[in-house]
């Protein structure tokens, strides 16, 4: 009996490949030829799609794969991106899917599960399909993506580490196959973010790969309504449970919270004393906060395109490299995330009565990202904060008082109403449907209803922490659902009996007046103003730039 | 296109003397709303032109609860509507009360 089979299996592997390389270096036009050498029927395969950074050339070389000698592959990758990485289902050259994201493939996304093209596994959230990358999931063969590589194989990522170094090592130490594509090949790279012996090829790629600026939000968009919303937060919220560590969900109401921190925020004398450090996404329209000296520490899952420059300029807020541009690590950041930050605040499609949400409907399915981790309480944390510990009090419902838990704020942040007047409160969410029809065994829900503590609207903040029971719970979500079915159909002598307890917070309550919700409140309105703050670093990519 | 019209009785007439306002402006998911101070007494009346129709129940709620926070008494409001959801509906009207119910002319 052999110990060994797998390393024997991936000896075979390597020397399969090895024809169409000179060392480690895949020849031009063979790197086709060598995946059809080195992958079987029936392989698991990430294909590096991140939230961020996409193996663009290794996708089409796996989708230019003779489907009669590559099929029945096992697609295990956080994102599906590109046209590509459905086009490989259409082929046949790929059969069963795991996943976490899929925001610019959704609508397709949606059409194809509901045919049959795709066998779904599940829709996780980051660190839940990196976890099982280690324990039943683990790749066979990996196509990842950097800036460069030498000639022993050792990588830059650059400032879009993201997922690499968990792909790699759940693929490199279980004697799977580690093929990298890489813009350039140089003598010596700026840093190492893979050591070379964990890389077995190397794809030059014909050009840079693919990046979306998913973070970006232009200020000029941001509505009145929006800025309400976030005013609430701040002066509902964020003051009250003194929030020093936080996450944002990327959305228009979390880009007018980040811009209103310098001018509202310090008119209400909080700079200092919340929002000052950061598990998030390098959004631009946190500059202004920055420069302001609001923010001590920010890490990053990823990049984003044009903040390069400003953030190798503020080593003192970001993690850097030896080479000093960022060093983004999505893993990593996920687990601060959970564990690390008191605070939550993301956006979705739908929520119901209960509390539960979901960005899965019945035509997008875009998956969930970091949201599901984001957003809950980890029953796993052991360490006090101010914060966590009022929470926790609230949520007390009876029982030794020595022993209770804290509580992470899990806030969701939306609109009554999405763009084409499609209510965000729905009696019951798609994503219940959607589970029953495709036989998934659950519905695909991204935020449970009990990991909820806050609902934010224009109507107020429904504080879920202080409910008693499901009935409040239910009337308090109701009570700021304002004018949708669900809003409509609120208990009103409940609504106001939660309102006087403080369930329920109305702006007025909070003494906040709608019509100071002004656009002249944001610290910067415009792509422009944020390169201006900035000072010239940040460089927006052509689509944002209007002058 | 659907117009839709709202009768009420305000509690009291709005505090003011300004003749007429208008804010916001006509698009996408916007409004424009003229408020004038037309009416005898404590009359209110809101005609609404929507591009988006089907949606009268949700405008008469906003409109009912509009009145009742605001006692708009006297003015006659007419809205062009770009398919804005009732929270820009509520800030549009909020904006013009406001207005209206300063004391310079």
């Amino acid at each position: 009996m052999s110990w060994q089979q797998r390393r024997g299996e991936r000896n075979e592997r390597l020397g399969a490949g090895s024809r169409f390389t000179n060392g480690k270096i895949i020849r031009a036009g063979e790197a086709t030829a060598l995946l059809e050498a080195v992958l079987r029927p029936g392989d698991r395969v990430c294909l590096e799609g991140d939230n961020q950074k996409q193996a663009d050339h290794l996708a089409k070389a796996l989708l230019a794969c003779d489907p009669a000698r590559v099929h029945d592959l096992h697609l295990v990758q956080s994102g599906i991106v590109l046209p590509a990485h459905l086009d490989l289902f259409e082929r046949r050259i790929a059969r069963r899917l795991d996943f976490s994201y899929s925001g610019p493939q959704s609508t397709r996304m949606a059409r194809m599960l509901q045919a049959g093209q795709i066998e779904l596994g599940a829709v996780h959230t980051y660190l839940e399909l990196f976890a099982r990358y280690f324990v039943d999931l683990t790749p066979a063969v990996a196509l990842i993506a950097a800036v460069s590589a030498d000639r022993d194989g050792n990588l830059y990522t650059g400032p879009n580490t993201e997922d690499t170094p968990t792909i790699v090592e759940a693929t490199a130490f279980r004697d799977g196959i580690v093929i990298a594509q890489a813009n350039e090949i140089v003598e010596r790279v700026p840093r190492v973010d893979i050591p070379g012996d964990q890389v077995h090829f190397i794809a030059p790629a014909p050009a840079p790969f693919f990046v979306e600026p998913l973070f970006t939000r232009d200020p000029a968009a941001i509505t009145e309504t929006q800025i309400l919303m976030a005013m609430l937060v701040i002066k509902g919220i964020y003051a009250p449970y003194g929030i020093e560590r936080l996450n944002h969900g990327i959305g228009f109401g979390t880009a007018a919270i980040e811009l209103i921190l310098p001018t509202y925020g310090e008119s209400l004398g909080l700079k200092g004393r919340i929002a000052r450090r950061w598990a998030l996404n390098p959004h631009p329209t946190l500059i202004p906060a920055i420069e302001s000296g609001w923010v001590e520490q920010v890490h990053c899952f990823g990049s984003e395109v044009g903040m390069e420059a400003y953030l190798a300029a503020r080593p003192d807020v970001f993690f850097t490299g030896s080479d000093g541009s960022l060093r983004s690590n999505r893993a990593y950041c996920q687990t601060a995330g959970l564990y690390a930050c008191d605070l939550f605040i993301g956006s979705t499609l739908q929520i119901d009565p209960a509390g539960h949400s979901s960005t899965v409907t019945l035509s997008r399915v875009a998956g969930f990202g970091g949201a599901p981790n984001m957003g809950s309480d980890p029953r796993g944390r052991r360490h006090p904060s101010a914060s966590w510990l009022k929470a926790g009090r609230e949520a007390h419902r009876g029982g030794d008082a020595a022993l209770m838990r804290g509580r992470k704020l899990v806030v969701q942040l939306v609109e009554t109403f999405g763009e084409k007047l499609i209510p965000t409160f729905v009696e019951q969410l798609d994503a219940v449907q959607f589970g029953a029809r495709l036989g998934l065994g659950l519905a695909p829900v991204m935020v449970y209803g009990d990991d909820v503590s806050h609902i934010v609207t224009e109507e107020g903040i429904a504080n879920l922490l202080l409910c008693r029971d499901a009935d409040e719970r239910e009337q308090a979500i109701r009570g700021v659902a304002g004018y949708t079915e669900v809003g409509r159909r609120r208990d009103r002598a409940a609504v106001a009996r939660l309102r006087q307890r403080g369930v329920i917070q109305r702006p007025e309550d909070l003494g906040i007046d709608p019509l100071d919700a002004d656009r002249s409140l944001l610290a910067a309105r415009s792509i422009r103003d944020l390169v201006r703050w900035s000072g010239g670093l940040y460089r927006p990519p052509a689509r944002y730039r209007n002058w | 296109m659907e117009t839709l019209s709202f009768r009420h009785t305000a509690a009291h007439a709005l505090a003011g003397a300004r003749a007429h306002a208008l804010v916001g402006v006509v698009g996408s998911g916007n409004l424009e709303a003229l408020f004038e101070r037309v009416l005898d007494g404590n009359a209110c009346v809101v005609e609404v032109v929507t591009a988006v129709a089907g949606y009268g129940a949700v405008w008469s709620e906003v409109i009912a609860d509009f009145v009742q926070r605001y006692s708009p008494g006297g003015l006659r409001i007419c809205i062009h509507d770009g398919g804005a959801r009732p929270d820009t509906v509520a800030l549009r009207l909020a904006q013009g009360v406001s207005l209206m119910a300063d004391d310079h002319e």
